[in-house]
């Protein structure tokens, strides 16, 4: 992640009071995610910098104690730099068998399980398809396993509020959350602020749950365990002093798209459908009316893009989002406001795919989309953000980038990105340079050409309602400076090179090399969420002496000017992507360098080990 | 209609025109129906610059091009989504949606529903000539049962869609009809800018190439009055120089033709048309010419409170009393300072 002070230091293996990545498990209907994002929370307030996994089925309320209807969430949190949500689980919080089941093979060799029994029963375990109970049978014996019947302990502790069944036993995961910040050294003070403000309507459940979380915090101070339950305390990391936040990619497209379009002092329109992993952003924006955003839930995908260009064609700032099943449905429009070269920006949280694939999981397997998905010569600019920091620089670049070329621009995030949260410090956004757009009002000297261009090759930008200006635009090739529509061979061609040349020409930073030389033995490059990952893997292997460097690439299209030669100056080059080896492609195809595809399409990301092993097998 | 329309402004026909060759097919029914969208912008007293011309793809689609005003030619179906993301953008704008029984019922009819279920305002000129044109021949959703094109040689099975009951079906306030040639098009078009709110037009439009004098039934001058229905608020059901009118048959729940005798339409239980009547408009758009004459003019006409108007208002609700301070936005939510001794909340 993006705030803490990197540094060379990392030893492969830690000790659990230097970084711990614990997960919690349960039923989609356990309130995980809720628990993981408290628990993120105080992970902030100890100063420990982390980094998190959310991972939950793409059913809405899949059937209860089943395999797929198990939703978990992974956090890793440290003293040092953290850069990803970590590899494998140091502890295991498993809420029944199905959690147990799906979560324990990644579980670290002597981890700790931490088993609510209570929901062990014969029909949750064939559920599970277990034929025998694994709390009992020994099956478990290469981790460290505490079975506690959290069930049972959190009706106790829920007793004295008069709850239904069903309603104590929502409060289970309060009562994990309570053990486990004691097991942390965790401060519970602003767990139930949150709890008393969460259920301000509903005092008597605001008190459960906080009798649920001091119960569990208790158990962990009084039971007299021997073994495996012990307080383990983790040092905050050294960041640079100043205000944090946690904050999700979702939100940093959100607030970054706000911020653009306000150094842009432009309104913005923002056209969605909903779809996974994307709705967020259309969430978060419904809400933002007073920052002059209007949003509107169109009837399709198509009305989405379509719409935002319509508002684009009036003066606002037309911005629309989606995932890659939504954006292939955009992509006639995206060739009209290429023709009628309209700013745009277009967001894409990919996922798995293709077709419906894996909605809740993440890939990055819509790179070709983003540059090459669409009919006839189509340029458009991409942009990939690396976190959900990273989410809001990129937005805002996406914006400068719309508005300054007059041209749709393609923001590619993805499912890990939107749903990960990460400590952040809020930026001074009068350190932001402001980009006003100049509407074109009257007829310049010459005479008004809709398609004249300046040193950019930029169109003006004429609002309707303008007196004297009066054009018409649309999706026919146009003609040089008139915009009138031609057929002609020669204005084709040229019409062809002008658009390839404008964003062939956007002016976007050099390249930089994240961590090691800037030439040497093996230059690993990595663009989008497989940021943390890389970053770890290279710095372990330099911290054992490996000539390897990382570079990670914002700009996907048009890409630095600087790269290719950068890319030459390295022996070899690996490209670790969640796809098939598609940044590799562009990047064979622009500089003719001898790129090699490390590819994992599961769904997951990528861990350190990972990628340790392919530097391992490079330098081999 | 709009606001900007209070903005008295003198024009001529010539204003509206651009310089740019007309290109659709000699003889063609875009022709009158472009002169007569000419000749209404001056009579509505609306000004060019805040008036927009918004088309999808089609034959009827090239109108923008000539139309002396702002203008977007889109991609196939989704006019109505820009003029939408348009007019939430900027409410005081005119908007003009051209379209055609391709372009709007088939690829775009979710659109054209959806912008109608909304009630954006706007004014939807659907030209209805029952085939596609620029493809060069192939039926479309509104050809009859029967029709022989490229596709169908052995003639079209699918049954026609009807675009003033496809309309009326997703909430429109407004419904009227007219046809290329008449000469009270532009009265209908001056009575669709008029109301407030999505105001849906179908014209029926003569393709001369592909399905030539396919309206003739009716269009004709010749025995016109005898199959033309053109309705008028307030006014009795007639037709035929007034010797037939149209009547309820309260029994069966339909509508029926009468002979009127001696004008005396009463007698005779002609209904007095009341544009705001929405039973009566279903059964309008539903009678099917042959057995009654073509209903035309304003069928239907009762406007609700616009969407666009509605967006505006909700958002100006949303932001009363509240600033837009981006910083301490950031800033919001569960924060803590990191300082020299560590964190705090």
């Amino acid at each position: 992640m993006a705030t803490a002070v990197a540094g060379e230091t990392d030893k492969r293996t830690s000790p659990l009071s230097d970084a711990v990545v614990v997960r919690f498990a349960g039923d989609s209907g356990d309130g995980m995610q809720l628990t993981g994002g408290q628990f993120t929370l105080s992970s902030a307030l100890a100063g420990n910098d982390f980094a998190t996994f959310p991972d939950f089925p793409a059913e809405i309320r899949a059937p209860q104690g089943t395999l797929f209807g198990v939703s978990a969430f992974q956090i890793n949190f440290g003293s040092s730099a953290i850069d990803t949500a970590g590899d494998a689980p140091d502890v295991l919080v498993a809420m029944n068998p199905a959690a147990l089941k799906t979560n324990v093979p990644s579980l670290k060799q002597g981890g700790l399980i931490i088993a609510d029994e209570g929901e062990f029963n014969d029909r949750n375990l064939a559920k599970a398809k277990y034929d025998a109970n694994p709390l009992d049978d020994g099956s478990l014996a290469k981790w460290q396993l505490l079975k506690l019947n959290i069930s049972q302990l959190t009706m106790d502790a829920v007793k004295p509020f008069g709850l239904g069944n069903k309603e104590a036993l929502r409060c289970k995961n309060m009562w994990t959350l309570g053990l486990a910040l004691w097991m942390f050294d965790r401060d519970r003070a602003p767990l139930v602020d949150w709890l008393n403000a969460k259920f301000a309507k509903a005092p008597d459940l605001a008190a459960a749950n906080i009798a649920a979380l001091n119960a569990g915090h208790a158990y962990g101070e009084t039971a007299e365990l021997a073994g495996p339950l012990k307080q383990h305390h983790v040092d905050p990391a050294p960041v640079a002093p100043g205000l944090y936040r946690t904050l999700t990619g979702a939100e940093g497209i959100a607030l970054g798209l706000v911020a653009g379009a306000q150094l842009a002092k432009l309104p913005m329109f923002f056209g969605g459908y909903p779809i996974t992993p994307a709705s967020a952003i259309l969430h978060h924006l419904s809400r933002l009316k007073e920052y002059d955003v209007t949003t509107f839930q169109a009837e399709d995908e198509i009305a989405a893009i379509c719409s935002a260009i319509g508002a684009s064609y009036g003066g606002s700032l037309g911005v629309t989002s989606s995932s890659g099943p939504g954006i292939a449905l955009k992509g006639e429009a995206m060739g009209l406001a290429i023709m009628t070269e309209l700013p745009l920006v277009i967001v894409n949280s990919q996922r798995g795919g293709p077709s419906t694939g894996l909605p809740t999981k993440t890939e990055q397997s819509d790179l070709y989309q983003a540059v090459y998905g669409r009919n006839g010569d189509a340029p458009m600019p991409v942009i990939s953000a690396r976190s959900p920091g990273d989410a809001f620089e990129c937005a805002i670049e996406a914006v400068r980038i719309a508005v300054q070329y007059m041209t749709p621009v393609i923001l590619l995030t993805d499912g890990y990105i939107a749903n990960a949260a990460e400590p952040w410090a809020v930026p001074d956004l009068t350190t932001y340079e402001a980009f006003p757009v100049e509407f074109l009002t009257e007829v310049p000297e010459g005479g008004f050409k809709p398609y004249s261009r300046d040193e950019k090759l930029k169109r003006p930008w004429v609002k309707p309602g303008t007196p004297g200006l009066l054009h018409r635009i649309g999706g026919i090739e146009k003609e040089i400076d008139t915009g009138h529509i031609n057929y002609e061979a020669s204005n084709h061609q040229a019409m062809t090179d002008i658009r390839k040349n404008k964003i062939d020409g956007i002016t976007v930073p050099d390249q930089i090399v994240e961590l090691g030389a800037e030439s040497g033995k093996l230059a690993v490059v990595g663009w989008g969420s497989t940021f943390g990952p890389i970053h770890q893997a290279v710095r372990r292997k330099r911290a054992e002496g490996a000539d390897v460097s990382h570079i990670h690439i914002r700009h996907i299209w048009p890409l630095p000017a600087n790269l290719g030669e950068l890319l030459k100056s390295y022996d070899k080059v690996i490209i670790p992507e969640m796809n098939t080896g598609q940044l590799k492609t562009v990047l064979r195809d622009q500089y003719l360098v001898d790129a090699k595809p490390v590819n994992k399409v599961s769904g997951q990301p990528f861990t350190i080990a990972e990628i340790e092993a392919a530097i391992e097998e490079a330098l081999a | 209609m709009n606001e900007m329309t209070t903005i008295a402004r003198t024009t001529t026909l010539k204003d509206w025109e651009t310089d740019q060759e007309v290109r659709w097919c000699p003889g063609c029914g875009d022709y009158a129906i472009l002169k007569a969208v000419q000749r209404t912008m001056p009579e509505i007293g609306t000004a060019p610059e805040n008036t927009v011309f918004i088309s999808g793809i089609g034959c009827s689609s090239r109108f923008p091009y000539y139309m002396e005003t702002y203008g977007f030619h889109t991609i196939h179906g989704r006019a109505p989504a820009f003029a939408t993301g348009l007019k939430l953008a900027n409410p005081n704008l005119d908007v003009w949606i051209v379209t055609g029984d391709g372009d709007g019922l088939s690829i775009g009819g979710n659109h054209t529903m959806h912008l109608i279920r909304r009630n954006l305002d706007c004014q939807i000129m659907l030209f209805n000539n029952e085939i596609y044109g620029l493809t060069k021949g192939q039926y479309s959703p509104t050809s009859r049962v029967g029709t022989t094109s490229p596709s169908t040689p052995y003639g079209s099975v699918d049954r026609p869609a009807q675009p003033a009951a496809f309309a009326l079906g997703a909430g429109s306030r407004f419904v009227a009809r007219g046809f290329d040639v008449s000469k009270k098009l532009p009265e209908v078009l001056k009575a669709a800018h008029a109301h407030k709110g999505a105001a849906f037009i179908e014209i029926f439009q003569n393709c001369i190439v592909y399905n030539k004098d396919v309206f003739e039934d009716f269009a004709a001058p010749k025995g016109a009055e005898d199959r033309q229905l053109w309705l008028e608020n307030g006014e009795p059901m007639l037709y035929a120089k007034g010797t037939k009118g149209i009547a309820l048959d309260a029994e069966a729940l339909h509508l029926k033709t009468v002979d009127v005798v001696d004008g005396d339409w009463q007698a005779a239980g002609v209904i007095v048309h009341d544009v705001t009547n929405r039973s009566v408009a279903h059964m309008l758009v539903e009678m099917r010419f042959g057995e009654f004459p073509m209903a035309l003019g304003v069928l239907y006409d009762d406007p609700r409170p616009t969407f666009e108007a509605d967006v505006w208002r909700q958002n100006a609700a949303a932001r009363e009393g509240k600033t837009a301070d981006l910083q301490g936005l950031l800033k919001k939510g569960q924060t803590w300072t990191v300082t020299e001794g560590g964190p705090e909340l």
